[in-house]
């Protein structure tokens, strides 16, 4: 019988910096997220987001500096961090030659979860995905169903840091809402939320923290609540 | 263990995708029946001359199609960039590079099971004469190849020249392996076998082999995390 | 003190060369076979054979130029430390160098002894593959895009690991034979002098353009780095 698993509560970004060759893609960037938070992290193209989005998964290692997570005061490291990670990008990441269902069953078995139908079934249903395409190939889905198949495979394993990166990209006004109602919730039940993302519309209102990047620096950061104009503005006077 | 298990999680996702439809190792055959084919019209059909170069055809072939294979598998996992989630997962990093390497192993095998029947067919050469020491060396090969091949293959995943680039990597490194291949090979087709010869060369690949296994456990993860 | 380093090991290779050359001319046995009737006979070698010193010692650094390569790479991988990097990659540059110029020495001596410009002779193909794979190194760093460095370093060392399989694959050959029984070992008294000052004296030149090299690189970084404390500041755009 496993231990229950260790939730992060806490990720503390310490003066990360990577180089890749000769370009300096972040400098020196310094953050700290907290649980039942949504952090809008956002930045021009090339400002690095999608680099430090990166670096936070464990899928890049930081030239210099460091990144903590901790779980209940301890500090978690390696594959129980991975375990509590969940990801959404402009991607699916799921494989097109399987069915939904055979996707989230791959899944559910690396990442050691509940594994059966009925749970499978129920993730299922919380995005939305109709019951005759879930043993179609995920090829033969809209845009829209590949997208709730990325969100199933990203809120299958239950995770405590969701990194999602453009993940409205692609949705008509009511598929941002709903997305966006629905990270909120996760926020609002406890998770770490951090999202890349250009659409501002979408995030205002529910993001309560923003970070601004420019050319890999950290050049705005804060606690609050902002509306759609306050973040226009933000991104404006900083990220240029 | 777990890394096994998981390895074989992956490496059964990869099979059953590919025995769905069957499209990388389709092409992956007729390519190599093309090439056998190609074999008998380019050289000289005299007895010698064929049992001279029926070796490095077989080991040729295996080595084109292998790449093809390779590159073709890992462009599957950059379609939806899914090699990030297996490496997102709570797996060890060592476990996605097995399970990788193992389906291209027998996804190649399975061509070599094609193509090599197919030279001994058409330029009646004496391939399966000592079945045992050959298809050893075969799988021995394959194995190698799809070691270091999953290695270079999955730390070129997201660069763009990658499709030129393999090759220009891949082939240096495995000329050791390629040579004991034919050599092997080379040593069981002529008209007076030379066991000791092919042994010899049988072992130089198993170490090699260990070696390489070795390395390519140590090295994977500093290579594919950027 | 660091800047002359450079000018202190092209000097001493100057004076090597130098001295080597006309020790190789002087000292050493010229390379003739006689008939037993005392006349001479047509394959010897003569001043060609003298090759050989340049050839032999330019392969050394080559091999030696690849456990360098390989062991910084593994030192760079590990440690991520960008000096380990800056060495590997001027050790390949300079051992393509090198490498070119044991192919084309080779080539010559296997004209003056063999009368064939190249053979499948393996040894000469061992240095070709050798080359090969260092010129892989090099079109990987140019060409793979900003991970670059990471993946030639792979190269470099799977190369590395490869070199005794290469080695022991190249096994007997009509080559003149290395190692212990081999013809560095077993050479006259006449030869040994000017042979290790040629070895000595190229080692001392890999040195320099090593050296010059990762001078050069160190440069460009640190510039780099200054530029972009410059546009932090707000100072420069």
């Amino acid at each position: 019988m496993r231990d229950s698993p260790r939730l992060i509560d806490r990720v503390q970004v310490a003066k990360v910096a990577k180089r890749f060759g000769g370009e300096r893609a972040l400098a020196g960037v310094s953050l700290e997220l907290t649980a039942r938070s949504m952090c809008a992290l956002l930045g021009h193209n090339g400002a690095g987001k999608t680099t430090l989005l990166g670096i936070l998964s464990t899928l890049v290692r930081p030239s210099s500096g460091s990144v903590a997570y901790r779980a209940g005061g301890a500090g978690i490291a390696g594959e129980a961090v991975r375990r509590q990670i969940g990801m959404l990008a402009h991607a699916s990441l799921c494989y097109s030659e399987l069915t939904a269902r055979e996707n989230l069953a791959l899944f559910a078995g690396l990442y050691d979860v509940d594994a059966s139908a009925a749970a499978l079934d129920a993730v299922l249903d919380r995005v939305g995905l109709e019951a005759r395409a879930r043993d179609r190939v995920a090829r033969t889905y809209s845009r829209g169903m590949v997208q709730r198949l990325a969100l199933a495979r990203a809120l299958l394993t239950k995770p405590s840091l969701l990194l999602l990166d453009e993940p409205f990209t692609g949705l008509d006004r009511g598929g941002a809402i709903a997305l966006g109602a629905e990270l909120a919730a996760l926020r609002d039940a406890g998770a770490i939320v951090i999202v890349v993302t250009h659409d501002l519309e979408a995030i205002a209102g529910r993001a309560d923290h923003v970070a601004i990047l420019r050319r890999g620096s950290l050049v705005f950061e804060e606690r609050g609540a902002y509306d759609y104009e306050q973040l226009k503005d933000l991104y404006h006077q900083h990220a240029n | 263990m777990s890394l096994l298990r998981q390895a074989a999680r992956v490496a059964g996702k990869d099979l059953r995708i590919e025995l769905r439809s069957r499209e990388i190792v389709y092409t992956m055959a007729f390519f190599g029946g093309l090439l056998a084919v190609v074999y008998t019209f380019a050289f000289p059909q005299d007895k010698r001359a064929i049992l001279g170069s029926v070796p490095g055809m077989l080991w040729v072939t295996i080595a084109f199609t292998g790449t093809i294979g390779l590159g073709r598998a890992f462009d599957r996992e950059r379609e939806n960039d899914t090699m990030r989630a297996l490496l997102l997962a709570p797996v060890p990093r060592l476990a996605v590079f097995l399970g990788k390497a193992i389906s291209i192993a027998v996804l190649v095998l399975a061509v070599a099971a094609v193509v090599a029947p197919l030279l001994a067919l058409f330029l009646n050469a004496p391939l399966f004469a000592h079945p045992g020491p050959f298809v050893l060396v075969v799988v021995l090969g394959v194995l190698g190849f799809s070691v270091v091949g999953t290695v270079f293959a999955a730390t070129l995943l997201k660069v763009r020249s990658r499709d030129v680039l393999l090759p220009v990597i891949l082939y240096p490194l495995l000329i050791p392996l390629f040579v004991a291949g034919t050599e092997t090979t080379a040593a069981l087709v002529a008209e007076r076998p030379d066991f000791a010869a092919a042994w010899y060369w049988i072992k130089f690949l198993g170490i090699y082999d260990a070696v390489f296994l070795v390395l390519s456990l140590w090295i994977f993860e500093s290579l594919v995390i950027e | 003190m660091k800047r002359l380093v450079v000018p202190l090991f092209v000097l001493l290779s100057v004076v090597g060369l130098v001295a080597s050359t006309f020790a190789v001319f002087t000292q050493t046995p010229l390379s003739v076979n006689f008939n037993e009737d005392g006349s001479l006979v047509g394959t010897s070698l003569f001043y060609n054979q003298k090759i050989f010193y340049f050839h032999v010692a330019h392969a050394f650094w080559l091999f030696g130029a690849v456990f360098v390569a390989g062991v910084c790479s593994i030192l760079y991988l590990v440690k991520r430390s960008p000096k380990w990097d800056d060495i590997a990659l001027a050790s390949v540059e300079v051992a393509v160098a090198f490498g070119a110029v044991v192919l084309v020495t080779g080539s010559i001596w296997a004209k003056a002894a063999w009368d064939v410009w190249w053979n499948t002779e393996p040894r000469l193909t061992m240095s070709l593959l050798l080359w090969l794979i260092l010129m892989g190194y090099v079109l990987v760093r140019r060409f793979a895009g900003p991970s670059a460095d990471r993946i030639a370093a792979g190269m470099a060392i799977f190369g590395m690991v490869g070199v005794p399989f290469i080695y022991k694959m190249v096994g007997q050959d009509s080559h003149p034979a290395a190692g212990t029984k081999g013809v560095v070992a077993t050479l006259d008294a006449g030869m040994r002098g000017p042979f290790w000052m040629c070895v000595a004296t190229f080692l001392c030149w890999f040195i320099a353009l090593v050296v010059y090299r990762v001078q050069g690189t160190r440069a460009e970084r640190e510039l780099r780095e200054l530029r972009e404390r410059g546009m932090d500041l707000g100072v420069l755009s």
